[in-house]
């Protein structure tokens, strides 16, 4: 019997771990191995370094620059996405005309706004991002059309060609791209808060904008520091990759305005054959990654409300 | 998360000063709310608090009414303007999509749509992914619920230091992994293979899928297993016929989940499948249509292009809206 059990054990870990060990695990481990050598990735000579990259990081202006660039994107992408989740997703369930029998309703409609809201949660970030870049674009582009049609001939900007703005439309698809699933998440948290907190609050005088700091936030808190914690490797890892290699001129650039972490990994190892180096950046990365996860979890740190 | 009412389950923590909701503060009287409300409104929710309030439609609720329509059809319009956008550029030429972004197009040119499916081989990339999603699914939704059941179900040496190091994977960055990765790949003759693709489709689908369904068996009942057991089905064949039908929800939810994410990949073909032109995905044979459309200027078969991409994902959300939206919520809300 027992032994039969560890038997079955083995017999349906073995693939899945295999499978895991192979490409997740030692790739990881890898990869902070490499980032002490010297290693090119074109060829299998490599020496040990010790801490040069490390050293060398310090003094690359194009890393600091996409630092720069990362932590931008890590400290706004959530705070706006999240922000307008939160506030659309208030207006479905708060915003309705007073019915006989609440206090408080949902608007009309509510289900196929939320229909709508969720539809670039399911397109590609290549889709996403190749809208934009047609909306962007100088000469034929959507948003410049607008502005012509609408008397603004004269304020022609260059969007994505703009070092000063480029960086901007990015987070603007960024945002575009997320905020459906927000506004969806939140309103199934703020749909099975009972209706009498409201009722209570409203009765002893609390307008609307209270109900909203005082009631659903700190009710809904737990799923907006998920979020938070989503957005935020979003902004640093796979999301803003797709996005700044596809969007942007160069990529990274103009003048690496838009150049961020993922990206510059990707140059130094494919483009660059630096792949010791390339790690060592992707080192950074994770150290970034993990210190964002702890500051998130330690503000976040709240006693837990069971309702 | 439950819905219970009553002043135990009151939010203390909120601040806000609503001990009774029997008693109006009497402080409080330029809401109609207050006025309108009978002593002993709130107590047993909205089904009979407003019993007996007239009917009267507050001018504050009617502002705050057109004020949320209003917004709310401005994120509306903002999110579908660029999608209708898009479909509608792809039934135009060239001089329109240049000459008037925002007109609608003269004559419907639906070649746009066949130049794009066979010249710019957006039918081949499109059962590319079709081939490489269809094989990782299968295998992350076996793989994933066995580990995630072994995991879930069985105690032994070294069953929490496994789970952690499959859940670990969920909160590291992709990108570090993947120069690594693209040298085991290339050791192993796996690049530029559909197989080597689902390898990877599937290890980097394992943390969540485990994650999510060990948390999902550890909640189904004992006892049909442990009766299964006593009439002497071995362990294998309960988890096949009793365990995944009785999983099923989480399931489908996951599997939603996995599909739409293996779907929607970009950065691991991006990396990993570069040698062979016929063999890209449909997100990078959209991105190549879209670099290589910078020198033809065959701008109106990338809208189309783009509109084959987006349109079969759009319209299966359209149809399972409801499970796609649980499942892609299901792993936030846990």
């Amino acid at each position: 019997m027992q032994h039969g059990k560890y038997r079955f054990i083995a017999g349906f870990l073995a693939v899945p771990l295999a499978i895991y060990a192979v490409f997740v695990i030692s790739p990881f481990v890898q990869a902070i191995y490499y980032s002490l050598t010297d290693w090119t990735g074109l060829s299998s000579d490599m020496k040990m370094v010790g801490f040069d990259n490390y050293a060398r990081l310090l003094k690359d202006s194009v890393f600091w620059s996409a630092v720069g660039n990362s932590v931008t994107l890590l400290l706004l992408l959530p705070v706006v996405t999240l922000s307008l989740g939160l506030f659309f997703a208030f207006m479905l369930n708060v915003g309705g005309r007073r019915r006989k029998k609440a206090v408080i309703g949902g608007v009309r409609g509510s289900g196929t706004y939320k229909i709508v809201y969720f539809f670039p949660q399911v397109l590609s970030v290549p889709i996403v991002a190749l809208l934009f870049q047609f909306a962007y674009n100088p000469e034929s582009g959507a948003l410049n059309a607008l502005f012509k049609a609408i008397g603004l001939g004269q304020v022609q900007p260059d969007w994505l060609g703009d070092p000063q703005i480029a960086l901007w439309c990015v987070m603007a698809a960024m945002v575009w791209a997320n905020v459906g699933f927000y506004v969806v998440l939140f309103s199934a948290g703020m749909s099975s808060i009972p209706k009498d907190f409201y009722e209570a609050a409203l009765l002893d005088g609390a307008n609307r904008i209270n109900t909203f700091f005082r009631i659903t936030l700190p009710l809904l808190w737990d799923t907006v520091q998920t979020g938070w914690i989503y957005m935020g490797i979003l902004a640093l890892d796979v999301s803003a990759f797709a996005f700044v290699q596809i969007m942007s001129v160069g990529p990274g650039g103009p003048d690496y305005s838009t150049e961020v972490l993922p990206l510059y990994v990707y140059q130094k190892t494919f483009r660059d054959g630096q792949a010791g180096y390339a790690t060592a950046i992707g080192v950074s990365l994770l150290i970034v990654t993990l210190i964002f996860s702890a500051i998130v979890m330690r503000l976040g740190r709240r006693e837990r409300l069971e309702f | 998360m439950s819905a219970q009412t009553g002043p135990a389950g009151r939010p203390d923590a909120t601040d806000s000063d609503t001990t009774n909701p029997g008693v109006t503060n009497p402080g409080v009287t330029n809401s109609d709310v207050t006025k309108a409300k009978p002593a002993d409104a709130g107590r047993g929710g909205p089904a009979n608090g407003a019993a007996g309030r007239p009917d009267t439609k507050s001018s504050e609720g009617g502002v705050l009414n057109v004020f949320s329509h209003g917004v709310l059809v401005i994120w509306g319009l903002l999110v579908a303007m660029p999608l209708l956008w898009a479909v509608v550029s792809s039934f135009k030429d060239d001089t329109e999509i240049f000459g008037s972004p925002w007109g609608l197009p003269s004559v419907l040119h639906f070649d746009n749509w066949s130049r794009a499916w066979d010249k710019a081989n957006m039918g081949q990339y499109f059962l590319n992914s079709l081939i490489v999603v269809g094989g990782s699914l299968i295998g992350t939704m076996l793989l994933g619920a066995m580990a995630a059941y072994v995991l879930a179900r069985f105690d032994f040496p070294g069953n929490r230091f496994l789970y952690f190091l499959f859940v670990g994977g969920m909160g590291f960055p992709v990108i570090l992994a993947l120069v690594p990765l693209f040298f085991v790949m290339k050791n192993m003759a796996l690049l530029d293979t559909y197989h080597g693709l689902i390898l990877v489709y599937i290890a980097y689908s394992l943390p969540f899928t485990v994650f999510f369904l060990s948390g999902f068996f550890k909640t189904l009942p004992t006892s049909v297993a442990e009766a299964a057991l006593i009439d002497g089905a071995s362990h294998t064949r309960i988890f096949f016929q009793v365990m995944l039908p009785m999983a099923k929800p989480g399931l489908i939810s996951v599997g939603i989940f996995n599909f739409l994410g293996q779907w929607n990949q970009y950065l691991l073909p991006t990396v990993l499948n570069v040698g062979d032109p016929h063999k890209k995905m449909l997100t990078q044979g959209l991105v190549a249509l879209a670099v290589s459309q910078g020198y033809k200027g065959d701008w109106s078969g990338l809208f189309a292009g783009l509109t084959i991409a987006m349109l079969p994902v759009l319209a299966a959300y359209i149809i399972f809206q409801r499970q796609v939206v649980a499942g892609l919520t299901a792993g936030a809300l846990k």
